[in-house]
């Protein structure tokens, strides 16, 4: 379908994109949804052609180079919104500091659209069912947010709001993620879809710090278990320096679905999803834990 | 004059595709590409209720947008629209309602159009959609087969006063002295999700007039069909319509149709005499173009005990949706003859009920009723196997048709011309590695004691299918009430140059018809491969036919280019005698070339004979100028491919998962023309019933609404979702055809749809679980897991 009439704005940089969105936005409160930020479109361009969407002006960050790229900031590492999901794969920073990120990244929708779709503009975008959401979550990334008034950080744990709602205000843009390094930690996304291309059932991401035969200390994300990706903190806490045995990660992962309120849609119910968290909060951990 | 070498035969020949380059590249004339000067873009407004009555509908606003040439509503072209065909009334006393291309007074499903905007460009169009204003009347929708039928059940037609639309009963042999005295008797009831067929071109249709003559382009499979439908439809004179299939992409018999948005762009392009355009989107193609499937299938065995079978019954009921379409009431139907597949037995009896439902009509789709028939069959043979502690392949044989007995008269009344069931089973079993997997199954299974303990199960499923192709011989189809033949048409020109025009009725929407046409006019004609160019899909190119589906090209249309190529041989012949200087009855016509008999040279080739034809400068007396010949054909019976489909499936038992470990096909499709086509025809077979098996169903919710209506909801299965399959063929020739062909379109689907189901259910027979409801999901294969515990633990 074609989408509805819109102005397409391609700033050369952050701040001239600012400007325009609070043009187009002067009332924030107001004019939501009469600027929409285009930050690799493989979410936004669906919804603008289903007409689900239909902003005044379209921001297309593509043109921000300083947006790109991944950089070593010595106890965390620095990456630019408008990285793609390719190059986040690629990138030998993100492998040796927090390779739980690639891995989540390499499960994302189909090589189309990670050569095209940007780490900014899954998190932004806060479905919980995308896979990444629930990775910053796990790796306590830090969201850096520019506005008019000038830049914040919030961390992942206070930036998912809502189903599709994030901190963002409609004249801010998240412009990069600060994501601390994790030595000596190991990690496993364990990815449940249907088919190669389909979102996620139920994802898990798993953290783990292994010291000895124990597991000192268990980080775990959920995946399209809520609203919101959210911590499986029951298992976090029940898997707090057990030792590393299948058995014993398979109960503390019993913990998995506590607390949680997964939707029932098509292609899965709720109890199902919370079956499925159990199960694959084990699998995530054990393989994780090298079990 | 030069001597030919004899060129290797081109049948059994893996030639590359010829339409390949331009269709993979795109640089093509899809429907959607074509641009003639003026055009203007329809689209149109749906309605969002399973059922309603309009009430009024307001285009003011719409009509007075910029671009907007004209919005108009089925009430605007009740007068002139008419009804859109059904071709199949299977019975008499059928309940056939209007079928108006826009919705006039009252909407039957979500998706129905109700009025359309025709503007400048396509984004105007979309835009004035939204301004239009129409009041609905809620009605209640009829969405589950069985309350449809029901006494007080709500009514799609209340004119008709009932959902049913037909009852179509069949019976041969004693069926209840079959039941009432056998040991074993099992009764399941199975279901055929609704499918949503999802080519990959959308449809799209653009109508160019031309004074009172209109030029139709469509992305159909059945151009002649389309032509005559909408003349007969419409009143506009048949010789004022040319329909033309430019290239298409994929139908799979979706395309098999005459649809509301053909007629209704004939209709507007007659009003506004300029030429107009639709293309669906992939959204309003999952609501409007035809699905396929949706039935319910209770079917009863009996059987011996050591497992000869005595008896069939089948009872289905078939959702026709909201209205009848081309051949909606007969595609259950073309499954009726099936259900016995390749056994032997001693009665049979199928009844078929169509019935109403406020939801997009059901139509052909890949396989149309033989895949839900060999789905019952091969199911309940499994379960037939497992009640009786017999391994399903030695059920088989104990029942199926022996290669000796061919050709068989089956207890549905069909004469099977040959097969080979032992051979193809043998080849797959080897392949597959039949009693190695069996041993690893009893294993796995022993070592981990309880099956409770193992959290994936290995499944092994089978399926030994055959099916009906080459639709089919025009006595057969009037039998059956269906309003056309079954021929085929085919012509053939050498040109002056010696190369050759061939021309058939058939009309590929991918299947490589310019390649597979190309190999048999070469060997035909002795001239070269590159020499042939196929010409299709265009009704006044090649006006005669009766267009592609039911594996039908190959098996009739290839049957007439034959035909038409010895004809053309026969009026060549004189012509070399002529050339040779030797008498008629001397001349024989052998590996591509003239000569006298008995002598290897010297001999004169159809290109020599084709310039002294277009010449006509010395021509034997009597000799017409110029070498063509054309050729109608009616099959005399259709052709029956076989084949045997194993897969292996590990089941995650834990979340239920289920993985395609293995997967072998030996099929049997009589002589192979191009094993490249037929390797890729039976993988994307392959690949489509797995779809039924695993993913894929239209799901409805209570109000009638399309819940999977985007391709993140009705899951296709891609490449990355699917294992190696491993292919091979056996070979019995059709006996009732020149080359001996017998179609493979539909192959692949057919069989593959139950052997992967019979694997699940025998990974989940330690447990207790007898069957899994289409699509296994995971959550299906999991709750069908817990389902058995807790009944097993009741038990206890």
């Amino acid at each position: 379908m074609i989408p509805s009439t819109f102005t397409y704005e391609q700033p050369a940089d952050v701040s001239t994109a600012l400007e325009i969105m609070s043009r187009a936005a002067p009332d924030p409160q107001e004019a939501d949804g009469a600027v929409t930020v285009l930050a690799g479109g493989q979410s936004l361009v669906p919804l603008l052609r289903f007409r689900l969407a239909a902003p005044d002006v379209v921001v297309d960050l593509g043109g921000c180079a300083e947006l790109q790229g991944i950089r070593d900031m010595g106890d965390h590492l620095w990456i630019g919104a408008m990285t793609t999901h390719h190059d986040v794969i690629r990138d030998p920073l993100v492998a040796e500091h927090c390779g739980l990120l690639a891995q989540a990244t390499r499960t994302v929708a189909d090589p189309a659209v990670r050569h095209r779709g940007t780490i900014g503009g899954s998190l932004a975008h806060a479905d919980p069912a995308g896979d990444l959401p629930a990775v910053a979550l796990t790796l306590n990334a830090e969201m850096i947010i520019d506005g008019p008034d000038g830049q914040r950080e919030v961390p992942a744990g206070e930036f998912f709001l809502d189903y599709l709602t994030s901190a963002l205000e409609p004249d801010e843009l998240l412009t990069g993620i600060r994501i601390p390094k994790w030595p000596g930690w190991t990690f496993h996304y364990e990815k449940f879809n249907r088919t190669a291309q389909a979102w996620a059932l139920v994802g898990v991401a798993a953290a783990v710090q292994r010291v000895h035969g124990d597991l000192a200390e268990v980080r775990v994300g959920l995946t399209n278990m809520g609203a919101t990706p959210v911590r499986a903190r029951g298992v976090e806490q029940a898997a707090r320096g057990i030792p590393a045995q299948r058995r014993a990660v398979t109960e503390a992962s019993r913990q998995a679905s506590s607390g949680t309120e997964p939707p029932s849609d098509t292609h899965a119910q709720s109890d199902y999803r919370r079956h499925l968290a159990q199960v694959l909060t084990g699998r995530a951990i054990s393989r994780a834990a090298g079990l | 004059m030069t001597t030919t070498p004899q060129a290797p035969s081109q049948i059994g020949h893996p030639a590359p595709r010829k339409e390949d380059a331009r269709l993979i590249t795109g640089r093509t004339r899809w429907t959607d590409n074509l641009r003639p000067a003026g055009t203007l873009h329809v689209s149109f407004l749906r309605s969002p209720h399973a059922h309603a009555r309009i009430t009024g509908i307001d285009t003011t606003t719409a009509r007075s947008q910029p671009g907007v040439v004209t919005v108009l509503t089925g009430a605007d072209l009740a007068a002139e629209q008419g009804s859109l065909p059904c071709a199949w009334p299977v019975t008499s006393d059928i309940v056939h309602p209007d079928h108006p291309p826009m919705a006039v007074d009252e909407v039957r499903y979500v998706g129905e159009a109700v009025a359309c905007v025709v503007a400048r460009d396509a984004g105007a169009a979309l835009d004035a959609l939204e301004l239009i204003d129409v009041d609905y009347e809620a009605k209640p929708p009829v969405v589950d087969l069985e309350e449809a039928l029901a006494e007080d059940a709500a009514l799609v037609h209340e004119d008709a006063g009932t959902n049913r639309c037909y009852v179509w009963p069949l019976s041969s042999g004693d069926v209840s002295g079959a039941f009432d005295s056998a040991p074993v008797v099992l009764q399941r009831r199975y279901t055929q999700q609704r499918l949503i067929p999802a080519a990959m071109e959308p449809r799209s249709v653009v109508c160019e007039p031309d004074g009172d003559s209109f030029t139709l382009y469509s992305s159909t499979q059945v151009p002649h069909i389309v032509r005559v439908m909408l003349a007969m439809t419409t009143g506009i004179p048949e010789q004022n319509i040319r329909v033309i299939a430019p290239d298409v992409g994929g139908g799979f018999g979706s395309k098999l149709q005459v649809t509301a948005e053909e007629a209704l762009a004939l209709l507007l392009a007659r009003r506004l005499g300029q030429p107009v355009k639709w293309t669906e989107t992939r959204s309003e193609g999952f609501q409007t173009t035809h699905h396929g499937r949706g039935q319910i299938q209770d079917v009863a065995i009996a059987a011996d005990t050591d497992g000869r079978i005595r008896g069939l019954k089948v009872d289905l009921l078939a959702d026709m949706g909201a209205y009848l379409m081309l051949i909606t009431p007969g595609t259950p139907l073309l499954g009726a003859l099936m259900y016995p597949g390749i056994y032997k037995m001693d009665a049979y009896s199928f009844s078929c009920t169509g019935v109403f439902t406020t939801k997009t009509p059901t139509d052909a789709y890949r396989g149309a009723g033989r895949p839900e028939a060999t789905f019952a069959i091969e199911r309940i043979m499994d379960e037939l196997a497992s009640e009786l502690g017999l391994d399903p392949v030695e059920l088989r044989r104990r029942n199926w048709i022996e290669n000796t007995e061919f050709p068989y008269e089956t207890v549905a009344g069909l004469t099977y011309d040959s097969g080979n069931y032992e051979a193809a089973t043998d080849r797959a079993l080897e392949l597959f590695g039949y009693d190695s997997l069996r041993q690893e199954q009893s294993a796995r299974r022993s070592q981990d004691g309880s099956a409770d303990d193992a959290p994936t199960q290995l499944g092994i499923g089978v399926s030994t299918y055959t099916e009906m192709c080459g639709l089919a011989p025009s006595r057969v189809l009037g039998s059956l009430s269906y309003g056309a033949g079954g021929w085929e048409h085919a012509a053939v020109r050498m040109l002056p140059t010696g190369k050759v025009e061939v021309v058939t009725g058939t009309t590929p929407h991918g299947q490589g018809h310019d390649t597979c046409w190309s190999q048999i006019a070469a060997d035909q004609l002795g001239v070269d491969y590159a020499d042939v160019r196929v010409l299709h899909g265009d009704t006044q190119v090649a006006p005669k036919g009766m267009d592609t589906y039911g594996s039908r090209s190959l098996v009739v249309g290839g049957a007439a280019l034959v035909q038409a190529c010895t004809r053309v041989v026969e009026k060549a012949r004189p012509v070399a005698a002529h050339l040779l200087e030797a008498a008629v009855e001397d001349v024989e016509f052998t590996g591509g070339a003239f000569r006298v008999r008995g002598t290897p040279e010297p001999a004169t080739t159809m290109a020599e004979v084709a310039l002294a034809a277009f010449t006509a400068h010395d021509l034997p007396e009597g000799t017409e100028p110029s070498l063509d010949a054309e050729a109608t054909v009616d099959p005399e019976n259709f052709s029956y491919p076989h084949g045997t489909h194993l897969c292996a499936v590990e089941v995650d038992t834990e979340t239920g998962r289920v993985d395609i470990r293995s997967y072998v096909a030996v099929d049997d499709v009589g002589v192979v023309v191009n094993p490249q086509i037929v390797d890729g025809q039976v993988h994307g077979g392959i690949a489509q019933g797995i779809g039924q098996a695993l993913y894929e169903e239209a799901v409805h919710d209570a109000d009638g609404n399309l819940v999977t209506s985007t391709m993140a909801d009705y899951l296709l299965p891609s490449a990355a979702d699917l294992p190696d399959f491993v292919t091979d063929r056996t070979e019995s020739p059709a006996t009732t055809h020149p080359l001996g062909v017998k179609g493979v379109g539909e192959a692949g689907t057919i069989a593959s749809t139950p052997a992967v189901v019979n694997a699940i259910a025998d990974a989940l027979a330690p447990y207790g679980v007898r069957d899994v409801p289409m699509p296994c999901t995971p959550e299906r294969v999991w709750r069908a897991i817990q389902a058995a515990r807790e009944q097993n633990g009741e038990d206890q």
